[in-house]
């Protein structure tokens, strides 16, 4: 893409921080460093938060907004796989259709059968990964743009779907692989947990170990600030991109669980979900193109646009005119990024 | 049109980078489609090569090569638009609406549609370069923009396109030559025309080759590349105003139905244009689409599954893309 204009001073490999420095330290100044990167969406957030508060003041009751977080969690989880693609400089397109396989196949296979919950999950990871891995084998060693590679993916995944099914997928899904995305702890003053809640926290807090906290993160992020300068300093781009297609390609796989927790089986079920992850992952201030990007506020990101569908459906929008809400937000975040990194000397 | 364009002869002098554009596979996608043609012709038996399928194809490729022609000339200068489908959509049901089935209001229709190509091409160039926005988030954004409107204020087909303006859908001339052939290759003239025989055409290709030496050239970048997206609305708003002439009416469906944004991209990147920039040209493009056309007629003559069908494309759009990557052997490794 054309945006090539990145500061140099960007942090682009994150510095590490003195040895000496105690645990305790060190968490506070990870968490600082996080705060900082998420608090413009942060304030997003929080802004709609209110807003919805005072539409529906039943919103803060634990049942309600726990619902909330419920529906919020497949986008969560899989924005925070897209953030590592973006970051390499690449796009996944393919995570909408890999989450419509993963219900369909789990559907079709289980048949409402408790007992294949294991295998069957094992499947999908399977699945995941050999689309993760064909994704990043066809962008680094194929030199294919990745957008189209995944975009080639998202038809081939799509007319699978549909060859296989002939347009109404069939089966049904096990209570007990529902579970993930549809029950809850039984907690005390809170009241209920939902698992979601708990994977979406899991896997969050395991993709911001891996970006900012290994050195595969970081050679990630090095690699998407300026692949040339990564591979010269002995990164080998190959293959960390190859594999942060495959981290994308399991959280759509974790999504699409979780998905079929409360939605049903469809040839549709994932449609759309490829965009508004990028768009979380934009909302996030994510640089696109590559070098930048912080998967908390990734995830905030992802949270807040799900709060903003859920406003407006309070404010009594009609369901077409959200989209165009939505392509006025992720505009107004681009340019804000842009202008931004202008101002900073781009 | 079977020809391979003959571009070696098309001002060597006018750009320095024009020459590294001059590479194997703009000609090599016109040999490809050959190819194709040929195993269709076994396939699917003589027939498929005959003159009545041929026009089927090259009409098949009408929609998707006008809009292509302007997604070009956009990802020449190292942008993108993903808006077009919706644009499509809009043009279409504007127009249509406009028209009303009333010859005498035709030229208004043209009017507002081509208008509202140029002010979406605007907005999109504006956003690109003034704002600084990531084209492929800009123009998705702008994308989302109208499908939203669109769909709040048309479910169903709206207007109707008077008999006269649908003869721009199945019209003849000189007997067998359909007009929309005639218009794809009008609209081609005109792109080849930009990339190659003005000013704009050569700032173009500097921009997309290397936006910081062309600005120290002294080329206005930002103007370049919002001209390019004000073409690329444009010729959308031709393929929307084209299949108002097919269909007879306006289709908010149209646009998103036929996939218009990713494979005009598509046929661009077939055609052998980088998808970052400063490398290709128009007549590939047309290849590409006449390809993206002839498999989708092989495929039917075939029998293939609609399904498979887009399983094929899939495979056939990153082979095509990969064989040429491959090919070209480029040291630079920042593929986006």
């Amino acid at each position: 893409m054309s945006d090539t204009t990145k500061p140099a001073d960007e942090g682009r490999v994150p510095q590490r921080q003195q040895p000496a420095a105690s645990r305790l330290d060190r968490f506070g100044g990870h968490a600082l460093e996080h705060l900082k990167a998420s608090a413009p969406i942060l304030a997003v957030l929080i802004v709609i938060f209110a807003a919805i508060i005072y539409l529906n003041p039943a919103f803060l009751d634990p049942p309600v907004f726990l619902a909330f977080l419920r529906r919020a969690a497949p986008l969560m989880i899989l924005a925070a796989g897209q953030v590592f693609v973006i970051v390499s400089g690449g796009f996944d397109l393919s995570v909408g259709s890999l989450i419509t396989v993963t219900v369909v196949v789990a559907a079709a296979i289980t048949e409402g059968d408790p007992d294949a919950l294991i295998p069957v999950m094992m499947l999908v990871l399977l699945i995941g990964v050999l689309v993760g891995m064909v994704n990043g084998v066809v962008t680094t060693m194929l030199k294919v743009p990745s957008i189209i590679t995944t975009l080639g993916m998202l038809l081939i995944l799509r007319g699978a779907v549909f060859y296989w099914t002939g347009g109404s997928p069939t089966g049904a899904l096990a209570d007990n692989f529902r579970q993930f995305g549809r029950e809850a702890f039984d907690l005390p003053v809170i009241g209920q947990l939902p698992y979601a809640a708990i994977i979406v926290i899991a896997v969050a807090w395991i993709a911001t170990r891996l970006l900012h906290r290994t050195a595969f993160g970081h050679q990630l992020l090095a690699t998407g600030g300026g692949a040339r300068a990564a591979q010269l300093t002995g990164v080998n781009i190959t293959r960390v991109r190859i594999i942060a297609f495959v981290l994308s390609a399991l959280s759509a796989v974790i999504a699409g669980i979780l998905l079929a927790g409360f939605a049903g089986v469809s040839a549709q079920v994932g449609q759309g979900y490829e965009f508004r992850a990028i768009s979380a992952v934009v909302l996030g201030g994510a640089a696109i193109g590559g070098g930048r990007g912080s998967v908390v506020a990734t995830v905030i990101g992802a949270l807040t646009l799900e709060a903003l569908f859920m406003l407006l459906n309070l404010l009594g929008l009609p369901q077409p005119l959200r989209e165009s809400v939505q392509g006025v937000i992720i505009i107004g975040a681009v340019v804000y990024a842009g202008l931004r990194l202008q101002r900073s000397g781009g | 049109m079977s020809s391979p364009p003959q571009e070696r002869t098309a001002n060597p002098a006018r750009s320095l980078l024009a020459k590294f554009d001059l590479t194997d596979m703009q000609s090599g996608v016109w040999l490809v489609l050959l190819a194709v043609m040929a195993v269709g012709w076994i396939l699917a038996g003589p027939n498929f090569v005959g003159g009545g399928n041929l026009t089927n194809i090259a009409v098949r490729a009408v929609p998707l090569g006008i809009v292509a022609m302007g997604q070009t000339l956009v990802i020449l200068g190292g942008s993108l638009d993903l808006s077009v489908a919706y644009l499509i959509s809009v043009v279409a049901v504007l127009s249509a609406f406009v028209m009303d089935g009333d010859p005498a209001n035709i030229p208004l229709a043209i009017a507002v549609g081509l208008a509202v190509g140029v002010g979406v091409g605007l907005v999109n160039g504006l956003l690109v370069t003034k704002g600084r926005a990531n084209p492929l988030i800009a123009t998705l954004g702008t994308g989302l923009v109208m499908k939203g409107l669109l769909s709040s204020r048309f479910a169903a087909q709206t207007g109707s396109a008077p008999r006269e303006f649908q003869l721009l859908g199945y019209g003849r001339v000189w007997g067998f030559m359909p007009l929309s052939i005639l218009l794809l290759l009008a609209v081609f003239a005109i792109a080849w025309w930009l990339t190659r025989g003005t000013r704009f055409g050569s700032h173009l290709y500097a921009v997309g080759g290397s936006k910081e030496i062309a600005r120290l050239s002294g080329v206005r970048d930002d103007r370049v590349i919002i001209g390019a997206h004000v073409w690329c609305s444009l010729t959308a708003a031709m393929t929307g105003l084209f299949l108002v002439a097919r269909l007879g009416a306006g289709a908010p469906w149209i646009g998103p139905d036929g996939i218009y944004d990713l494979e005009s991209i598509a046929a661009v990147v077939v055609g052998g244009t980088a998808l970052l920039g400063g490398r290709g040209g128009v007549p590939g493009t047309l290849a590409g689409a006449l390809l993206l056309a002839v498999l989708d007629n092989m495929f039917n003559a075939l029998q293939v599954d609609g399904f498979l069908k887009s399983v094929l494309r899939g495979v056939i759009i990153i082979a095509a893309v990969a064989s040429y990557a491959l090919r070209s052997k480029r040291k630079d490794v920042d593929i986006a």
